[in-house]
């Protein structure tokens, strides 16, 4: 599968190692739409290819929002992009955060770290379709303030009626007056109905396994629990197996994935 | 007055305790309220107390020897804080200081002490209780020192193959 050319509209800074850009098609006519959850694999001409969540809205398919932490020597090459600049871009793959699947529900989103970002357009979704689903909790941890994305959002987000917003850090500031302590702790004191609730989560591996341990102590089934893995993807086509923990291929059969289906290899050495 | 034991019973440290308890419990409980910024506690400081949040956030920190606190993490509403008023020498080991406007029921520690070694069935309940939010504060604080979110060798994102 070719990479497509796509022409970056817009590049700003998150925080100091993270970035987003946004990308608009070169070539003329519809590009694909992309559901919540999926990723694209973009090509940083010179420097090789990243498998990158989609970050944006998925109402706007025209406009490819991705958020980058600068990691290695794509993703620093991705972070040299400048407006006018151009990337190749295939995708988008993966299953999605299944919100038509969630009507209904009350939702609560759970990110660790940068798995914001790939939560993001699960959070578009339901904000934009807000009468299909019940209360809507976002749970946001982060290292520390200065590591928060999208903050004008999630003060933002904290205003709209029905939605619950709380943000802890784990190392706080002079000037923080918010959560101090990892992202688990706010779970036990949240008020949910377990038989009417879906969480989705992302973040590290750890982060996650914890998060749905508090969430099975709240009487959450695994079923109603999503995560998104995170794997090196090479190929995105289940192909070359870079992605692969167990018998899953990440790429085609990830990355979102319901709890019950891959709670096993989140407990599995070195897979 | 009006008695502090249904607030000693809607508390979720006591969840599930037993009324003869609740009653011995509420006669070492006093209400408490404080102002942002306002200490709790100090470390080093005789731990004579714990306290039940009712309402507000509380920081539990240490003090910087290049002046002001490091805050380890904040606590909420229906959380418990201080349990050096059980092990000497019964000093505080941390600060803690209100964020916003916090109210809260005092526990006093000597009277409570003095209770559970007449009724080592009350102690042995306070313990188990405590025992748990020690051990629910222990592995969050080892979540925490595991800095989860930084780029490295814990791989998230993952690091790009060479």
């Amino acid at each position: 599968m070719m990479p497509i050319p796509w022409r970056v509209a817009e590049r700003w800074d998150e925080t100091a190692d993270t970035f987003t850009v946004a990308l608009e098609p070169s070539r003329p006519g519809e590009p694909p739409g992309f559901k919540p959850g999926q990723f694209n694999m973009l090509y940083a001409f010179g420097a090789g290819e990243s498998a990158l969540s989609i970050s944006g809205d998925p109402s706007l398919p025209g406009r490819r929002l991705h958020t980058v932490r600068k990691v290695g020597t794509v993703t620093s090459a991705l972070a040299r992009l400048r407006p006018g600049d151009q990337v190749g871009l295939r995708g988008p793959f993966g299953t999605s955060w299944p919100m038509t699947d969630l009507k209904g529900r009350d939702l609560i989103f759970v990110a660790g770290g940068i798995g914001l970002a790939p939560l993001r357009p699960a959070i578009y979704h339901a904000l934009r379709f807000r009468a299909d689903y019940g209360s809507i909790r976002i749970l946001v941890g982060a290292r520390s303030p200065a590591d928060l994305l999208y903050a004008a959002e999630l003060a933002n987000w904290q205003e709209i009626p029905g939605v619950f917003r709380e943000v802890t850090v784990d190392r706080g500031t002079a000037a923080w007056n918010g959560h101090v302590g990892v992202v688990t702790k706010l779970i036990p004191p949240l008020p949910l109905d377990p038989g009417n609730s879906a969480a989705l989560i992302c973040g590290p591996e750890i982060m996650m396994r914890y998060t749905a341990t508090a969430l099975r102590e709240k009487g959450l089934p695994a079923a109603a629990i999503h995560v998104t893995m995170e794997r090196n993807m090479k190929c995105a086509l289940a192909h070359c197996g870079h992605c692969q923990i167990g018998p899953h291929f990440i790429c085609r059969e990830g990355p979102v994935y319901p709890l019950d289906r891959i709670a096993f290899w989140l407990t599995q050495r070195e897979v | 007055m009006t008695s502090l034991e249904p607030v000693l019973r809607q508390h979720p440290f006591f969840a599930g305790l037993d009324d003869a308890a609740l009653t011995l419990l509420t006669g070492c409980a006093r209400n408490v309220r404080f102002a942002p910024g306002q200490p709790l506690a100090r470390e080093g400081r005789s731990a004579d107390v714990f306290y039940l949040l009712r309402t507000g956030r509380a920081a539990l920190g240490i003090p910087s020897p290049r002046g002001g606190t490091i805050t380890i993490e904040t606590l909420d509403a229906g959380d418990v804080i201080g349990w050096s008023w059980l092990f000497p020498p019964h000093l505080w080991q941390f600060d803690v200081t209100a964020v916003s406007e916090v109210h809260a029921l005092a526990l006093d520690g000597l009277c409570l002490r003095g209770k559970c070694e007449a009724d080592p069935r009350l102690g042995y309940d306070l313990m188990k209780r405590f025992s748990r939010v020690m051990a629910a504060r222990l592995a969050a604080t080892r979540l925490q020192l595991l800095d989860l979110y930084r780029a490295g060798p814990h791989d998230f994102p993952s690091p790009e193959p060479p």
